[in-house]
């Protein structure tokens, strides 16, 4: 579904992504860890169409497509949803105002007639409970006030309700307590078909005990430099990263 | 007055006696203003005696006045004597019912999505539709008649009551205000008359649509509004006009007259062609609106949605004469290309707790220029008054100005004043965030503007609100990317 290919990424002249190469099936859950600032969040920029990320070597496939030759919009409407690291405040614009804009687009671009209120209304009742998100919440302004959990949650109600095919989840565990986690990963994990793939961005393995991982990647200063299953994910919890970065800083050496 | 002024006038008022020089049977009158323009008008619209006074008077004003130059805009000096000050629309007969009215120009309602047909059955709002100048359809008049409303156009009024016309005319607006009052209250052609008893709640939006037909017409429009103790009355305005090369005058007049424990609600969709996208056509749009909450208790609310004209300049204001009086402004001003708005409200305190509050947004994308000129003036005795200030402005781009003028004058010491204001541009991330849920920027920014807006636009009657939010995303049509 997704096959990423040697990319290289830069912003601002510096460049982050190094040549990245990663191939995703359908039905599949990747795990990509890394320390701070080794590039994850500037990956799943890049794959959902950032504009000040700069594309300079490589290509990415998707379902068939050159994915870096969409508008981001274009690859969220094929299917490519992105749940933020920080999600970002829209003052003034709900939620549900929000997504139905969003959803009636992605119809639109799908051949689909617009959904009628009731329609919509009823989708989001049942998605709603998926991730334990409140009717209150979703009628005030995006993101504005917030706590972190709620940016989240309302981060995976989103993907409910847009229904995508691949899946770039940002640290949507950090801010989390232990209950909110369980309710986001359960979301995640209950939107899982066959059909759809997630890539799970984390440094931590906690969220790895409820989203379990087919595949575990080590993002490092721009490259993943280990894969594994997903006791790759447990081992780098019992030992840290650093005996990643010295093996990783010794074969480029 | 001097010597040569009593000759002049003593030989002008003469040549009048000899009848007109200009052909009272034309649709339009010449090119220019004089005491002749002034009398031509004011005979094709048969007029009583004291009106045309009252218009000389304002003319004679006029001519010794200069076009203020305070405002942050420019533009080209405007030729008053290059301008027709008056004319008819094709029209022969008065329709009395939507039925008599020339499919063609329904038509062209309809496009403008304003179908009177559709508003009458849909919405139950009773529209006053004024076309070039001359009022070509009301509807509901009946219905509202039964409750002793008045709501017609401004020349009925002055014939079927001469005597409310005669006392509130000029009463919030002096002739002499300013240049474009001045110049309006000349040569007005038409506008909107509201009258609502005692004790009446105006059970519907009134509503009145503008637009310019002829070229090369400067439109003059004047609207009063009288509201009796204890009413209540929500007025919508709107308009839009078709593209055209020639700039265009508007100075309209609005006045509102509130007494004790009335309300008024004035909403307004401003969409006059704004020029294209170097600037050139577009209307120059000078108006003046003022209310006075006369009586204790009383309240003015405008709320007003600009995204059209070249030049804006238009300071919706309220005189809180009576004890407890309130007044409201919230504005929304748009502008992009080559769009100068200078707007903003005047809050006069006089009586003892009157409270104000504004509420400005302004938006500027292309090479726009968007002020916002606020005044907030608590008089002596005004004792317990306050007021609240909000203005925002939101950049798109970096080629656009925005800029905020707010004067605040106190004379009391128990006054209680708040000014917030904040600047902000629409964020990169903000419509990445839009774009990755498959919004297309387009459609992202007008998202954000309206949510932006939305305190302003959520003052605005349901139905109005939909057409503002539209025209907000046509106004910033190809501001991004
Ligand atoms: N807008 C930017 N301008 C300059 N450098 C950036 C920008 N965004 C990210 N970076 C840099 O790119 C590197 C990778 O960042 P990021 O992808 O956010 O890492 P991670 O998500 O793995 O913590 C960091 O060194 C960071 O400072
Ligand atoms: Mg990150």
């Amino acid at each position: 579904m997704l096959s990423i290919k040697n990319l290289h990424a830069s912003i601002e002249g510096k460049e982050i992504l190094k040549g990245i190469n990663l191939e995703v099936k359908p039905g599949e859950v990747h795990a990509i860890m890394g320390p701070n600032g080794s590039g994850k969040s500037t990956l799943a920029s890049v794959l959902a169409g950032r504009e000040e990320y700069e594309v300079t070597a490589g290509e990415v496939d998707y379902l068939g497509q050159d994915l870096l030759d969409l508008a981001p919009e274009e690859r969220a409407r094929e299917g490519v949803f992105l749940a933020f690291q920080y999600p970002v405040e829209i003052p003034g614009v709900s939620t549900t105002n929000f997504l139905k804009t969003a959803l009636n687009q992605v119809r639109e671009h799908k051949g689909l007639e617009p959904l009628d209120a009731v329609s919509f209304l009823t989708m989001m009742k049942e998605k709603m409970k998926l991730v334990e998100i409140d009717q209150a919440l979703l009628s005030r302004s995006l993101n504005e006030g917030f706590s972190g959990g709620e940016k989240k949650r309302n981060e995976i109600f989103q993907m409910a309700m847009l229904e995508p095919k691949l899946s770039i989840l940002d640290e949507t565990d950090s801010g989390l307590d232990i209950d909110a986690l369980r309710i986001v990963a359960n979301g995640v994990n209950k939107l899982k078909t066959k059909d759809n793939a997630t890539i799970v961005v984390t440094h931590y393995q906690r969220l790895l005990d409820y989203i379990v991982p087919d595949y575990v990647h080590v993002l490092y200063k721009g490259k993943i430099v280990k894969s594994g299953s997903k006791e790759l994910a447990l081992e780098l919890e019992e030992k840290g990263y650093d005996w990643i970065k010295e093996e990783a800083d010794t074969t480029t050496a | 007055m001097s010597k040569d002024n009593q000759i002049l006038e003593e030989f002008t008022s003469k040549e009048y006696e000899h009848g007109w020089n200009i052909d009272i049977e034309a649709d339009q009158a010449p090119k220019g203003l004089n005491e002749d323009i002034v009398r031509f008008i004011s005979a094709k619209k048969e007029e009583p005696e004291w009106l045309l006074e009252w218009r000389l008077k304002a003319f004679r004003a006029w001519t010794k006045m200069k076009e203020p130059k305070w405002a942050n805009v420019k533009f080209p000096d405007i030729n008053y004597q290059d301008i027709i000050y008056y004319s008819a629309p094709k029209q022969k007969v008065k329709p009395k019912s939507l039925n008599e009215v020339d499919p063609e120009l329904l038509e062209t309602f309809k496009k403008l999505g304003i179908s009177l047909e559709e508003q009458k059955r849909l919405t139950g709002v009773a529209v006053d539709a004024v076309l070039d100048s001359v009022s070509v359809a009301t509807t509901f008049k009946d219905k509202l008649a039964e409750m002793g409303i008045i709501f017609c156009s401004f020349s009925e009024a002055v014939r079927e009551h001469p005597e409310l016309v005669k006392k509130y005319i000029g009463s919030v607006v002096p002739t002499s205000d300013n240049y474009f009052a001045a110049l309006n209250s000349a040569v007005f052609s038409d506008g909107s008359f509201c009258y609502i008893p005692k004790g009446v709640r105006c059970p519907m939006e009134l509503s009145t649509y503008f637009r310019i037909n002829a070229a090369n017409t400067g439109q003059f429009e004047r609207t009063l509004i009288v509201a009796e103790e204890g009413s209540y009355v929500s007025y919508l305005e709107g308009c839009t006009a078709p593209q055209r090369d020639e700039n265009q005058l508007h100075a309209a007049v609005v006045e509102i007259y509130a007494k004790k424990d009335a309300e008024v609600k004035y909403s307004t969709v401003q969409n006059w062609y704004p020029g294209d996208k170097e600037g050139k056509g577009g209307i120059y749009n000078f108006v003046t609106k003022r209310g006075i909450c006369a009586g204790d208790n009383s309240k003015i609310s405008w709320t007003q949605v600009e995204t059209g004209s070249s030049i804006t300049w238009k300071y919706p204001s309220c005189i809180l004469k009576g004890d407890n009086s309130i007044g409201e402004f919230y504005s929304v001003a748009v502008t992009n290309n080559r769009q100068q708005a200078d707007t903003g409200t005047k809050m006069i305190h006089i009586g003892k707790n009157t409270k104000s509050r504004i509420v400005s947004k302004g938006v500027s994308a292309g090479y726009s220029q968007n002020s916002y000129r606020g005044q907030v003036k608590v008089m002596k005795r005004a004792d317990g008054a306050r007021n609240f200030s909000q203005c925002d402005s939101l950049l798109m781009g970096d080629k656009c100005g925005a800029h905020t003028f707010p004067y605040i004058d106190i004379e009391n010491k128990s006054a209680q004043i708040e000014h917030e204001a904040t600047t902000s541009k629409i964020g990169e991330d903000q419509i990445f965030y839009c774009t990755q849920r498959g919004i297309d920027e387009e459609k992202a920014v007008a998202l954000i503007v309206n949510g932006y807006c939305k305190e302003v636009l959520n003052q605005l009657p349901m139905e109005f609100a939909v057409e503002a939010q539209k025209l907000l995303a046509l106004t910033l049509e190809g501001s991004v990317g």
